[in-house]
């Protein structure tokens, strides 16, 4: 008999705890495959942040670190220069990466560490209950912008892949979604990408991938869905931003 | 091998390269950005990894990340930096990860100034970051005695699973000294077969500080004040001047300070006051039971630091409040001359005498 | 027995330099040394100082309030060190740049004309050795040929640099001979 769909080696065969309709469950598996089919699994370090996805480490079928709020860029640079051999990426909401941790996320890109961030932009902070991200769309609304983001106060939100693309060192930067199957396929090529740009040891990678919350949102999962392509995507395009075979094609200079 | 006149925080940059300490991170910070500057020229030279973060808070948790592979790695900063750190420090306490941090304090609170001082001796010994745990700290009194420590405190951090600080205050960073680098023996350490090495052959290993169940965070806690009883009964380091004969009060007193302190002594000496000097070498381990043995034999002890006396409480501790602990310190980045030491000694000693008055 | 000396000047003047090769040349000959610098916002273009000790046994206060030597080569350095000397120590006094005379009656003062010696040397940049030779040849610290040879390693670097500040040590050296002891 033909195995047409298993669990992949590098998922732990473990239930989750994230709620219905939440999309983290298919950017773990997307990147547990990816790691499969490149055969990496037995020498990747996965960095877990602070946040709903806190708890990947038992996911994930690897090595792994638990990193402190916003620092998994650092933690990453400091195993990845002390154990270059080592395959290893970051995993990090947006209050993580885009808010307190942008100076690492920032600086580890502009080094061109070899390691690949994966960003999971739901426009919301998950685990301590739906409060405003950097990421929260205008006119969102969330339990400390009751009113909806007034982009008046709090400014506009931040685009991430970029602000990353702006920076002169090579690297690729791609932002895909994870909510719909034609999303999610071009999500793992991205993804795969990435991690091949990291195993052949040749730039920064980083994939954002627009990702659903509707606990937070107060929406059915399906409006959540919805909710991405009529919402974010329009503000976040879905598109690759930086590759090292494009350098220099996008500089201002 | 000869001796070399070296700057402190020169010296301890090379006494890390030869404690096969090849992992650096490190954030610019007077008085200490010579030991930054010398690894960057040597650390390539050793086949190490040099590298100069973003921020401190990034550097602390890049150790935390190489430390959790299995890296042997360390760092050098100085109090506003040190408190950058304290996020991960209690992350690296948590997850018993090895890490070596070498502070040359500088005067504070706050931005403070860069002159020597003594006043991070809290936030060493008493925690720093939050949560329960300790580091082993260790606090030189001499260019050469940094240059030993180094090895011993990467043996020390990856026997115990536990982050160890080195507390020199900016004259042991500034000030050169004739050094030489011994060759240090230590037995076996276990092996690393908690790192994150790669998951090849064996069960996930996960570098982690999170405990939902309050049971599983307890046991980390209680596992965790084992290793620092081990430390107490194993690890207390110090040392003795002029305990040998009859003294008439004693002196506490670490790093710089202590040999301000037996300058003074011998000052003292000349004028037929004989007073003792311990030196705690360990910061934590405090060396309790030897202050309260020396303790035995005089009505007071004092306890000297650059600091407004927060070594004052441990020194009590150590003689169990059963006699008094006087404090004289100058603090700010201000150096007390023997000179002053003398006049403390002398006008407690006088107070002494003339009983209530 | 213990010899202090605070090495002074503007900064760019050389004296950390003169105060290291001297400590270095003590190293040398097996005593115990430290050298102490100020450090801080002064190290960029005000004063300078280091303090070098030498002595038999091990050092204990590497701070010392009354340095029994100094060695001032500007007007500040003098006003600010001599005054804390010792008694019986000896003061050598960059005279190309001070025009004031020291009160103090219970120390040997060495004048030393430190730039006009360098400049006619070769360069004013040698002041410092001038001024370290003069130290040497007052107090007999260290044997001058010890200095010499440790003079000549750290300028190995620049060996063209070398028999100028060989010739300001001499210079120096043989003032201080006469005028101290």
């Amino acid at each position: 008999m033909k195995t047409i769909f298993k669990r992949p080696e590098a998922l732990a065969e473990t239930p989750t705890h994230y709620c219905p309709g939440c999309t983290h469950g298919v950017a773990h598996r997307l990147i547990a495959e990816v790691l499969d089919e490149l055969g990496l699994r037995e020498r990747t370090v996965g960095i877990v942040p602070v946040g709903c996805s806190v708890l990947a480490f038992n996911y994930f079928n690897f090595d792994c670190q638990e990193a402190s709020h916003g620092r998994a860029p650092a933690v990453a640079t400091g195993i990845k220069r002390g154990r270059p051999d080592l395959i290893v990426f970051t995993y990090q909401g947006d209050g993580d990466l885009a808010s307190i941790g942008m100076a690492e996320i920032v600086h580890a890109a502009n080094r061109g560490e070899k390691f690949t961030a994966v960003f999971i932009n739901n426009a919301v902070y998950g685990m301590t209950g739906g409060q405003m991200a950097p990421t929260t769309m205008p006119g969102q609304v969330t339990t400390t912008c009751p009113a909806g983001r007034d982009v008046e106060q709090v400014g506009y939100p931040i685009r991430m892949c970029e602000l990353l693309a702006s920076l002169r060192t090579p690297g690729f930067v791609e932002r895909v979604a994870v909510h719909q199957p034609k999303y999610i396929i071009k999500a793992k090529r991205a993804l795969k990408k990435a991690f091949q740009y990291q195993a052949d040891n040749r730039c920064f990678s980083f994939v954002e991938c627009l990702s659903t919350c509707p606990t937070n949102w107060g929406l059915t999962p399906l409006k959540a869905v919805q909710w991405v392509d009529e919402t974010m995507i329009p503000y976040y395009p879905v598109k690759n931003f930086k590759s090292p075979e494009t350098e220099g094609e996008g500089d201002a200079d | 091998m000869a001796k070399v006149l070296m700057k402190g925080n020169e010296a301890i940059g090379e006494a890390g390269i030869r404690a096969r300490g090849l992992c650096y991170f490190c954030y610019p910070i007077t008085p200490q950005s010579e030991v930054a500057e010398y690894l960057s020229k040597r650390m390539p030279e050793a086949g190490g990894v040099f590298l100069q973060g973003e921020s401190e808070v990034a550097v602390s948790n890049m150790l935390y990340g190489a430390a959790g592979a299995g890296v042997r790695c360390w760092t050098s900063s100085s109090g506003p930096g040190i408190s950058l750190m304290m996020e991960a420090l209690a992350y690296i306490a948590a997850a018993e990860l090895p890490v070596v941090i070498v502070n040359i304090v500088r005067c504070g609170p706050g931005l403070g100034g860069i002159l020597p001082s003594q006043s991070d001796y809290r936030q060493a010994v008493k925690g720093g970051g939050h949560g329960d745990y300790q580091c082993l700290v260790y606090a030189p009194a001499s260019v050469q005695e940094a240059v030993d420590l180094m090895p011993l405190a990467f043996d020390r951090a990856e026997r115990y699973r536990n982050p160890v600080l080195i507390i020199g205050d900016g004259m042991i960073g500034q000030m050169m000294e004739p050094v030489e680098f011994k060759e240090h023996k230590f037995p076996p350490l276990p092996p690393k077969d908690w790192a994150t090495t790669g998951c090849k052959g064996r069960k996930p290993n996960v570098v982690n500080s999170l405990y939902l169940d309050p049971y599983a965070e307890e046991k980390l806690n209680l596992r965790m004040v084992a290793k620092y009883e081990k430390m107490k009964k194993e690890e207390v380091r110090c040392e003795e001047y002029n305990t040998d004969k009859p003294y008439q009060a004693l002196l506490v007193a670490y790093g710089t300070t202590a040999r301000i302190c037996r300058t003074a002594i011998h000052k003292l000496g000349e004028e037929g006051i004989h007073v003792a000097l311990l030196r705690p070498i360990t910061l934590f381990p405090f060396p309790r039971q030897r202050i309260y043995e020396l303790a035995q034999k005089v009505d007071w002890v004092m306890s000297v630091e650059m600091s407004t006396g927060q070594m004052v409480e441990d020194v009590e501790l150590s003689v169990r409040c059963e006699k008094p602990v006087h404090f004289f310190g100058r603090t700010g980045g201000v150096v007390p001359a023997p000179e002053e030491v003398v006049e403390a000694v002398k006008k407690q000693l006088g107070a002494g005498k003339g009983g209530q008055a | 027995m213990q010899t202090e000396v605070v090495f002074a000047g503007f900064g760019g003047q050389g004296v950390m330099l003169a105060g290291k090769i001297l400590a270095e040349t003590g190293m040398g000959l097996g005593k115990e040394v430290v050298w102490l610098p100020s450090y801080g916002p002064e190290m960029r273009g005000g004063t300078a100082n280091c303090t070098v000790i030498i002595a038999d046994e091990p050092i204990a206060s590497p701070i010392v309030v009354h340095q029994r030597d100094s060695v001032v080569m500007n007007r500040p350095s003098l006003e600010k060190f001599v005054p804390k000397m010792r008694a019986q120590g000896y003061a050598i006094v960059n005279t190309s740049l001070i025009q004031v005379k020291s009160e103090r009656d219970d120390i040997t003062v060495v004048d030393v004309p430190a730039n006009k010696i360098a400049i006619a040397a070769g360069t004013g940049k040698a002041a410092n050795m001038v001024m370290l030779g003069a130290y040497v040849g007052a107090t007999g610290i260290v044997p001058f040929d010890a200095l010499l040879e440790q003079a000549k390693h750290v300028f190995q670097k620049k060996p063209k640099s070398i028999p100028v500040n060989v010739k300001c040590l001499k210079e120096g050296y043989k003032l201080g001979q006469a005028k101290g002891k």
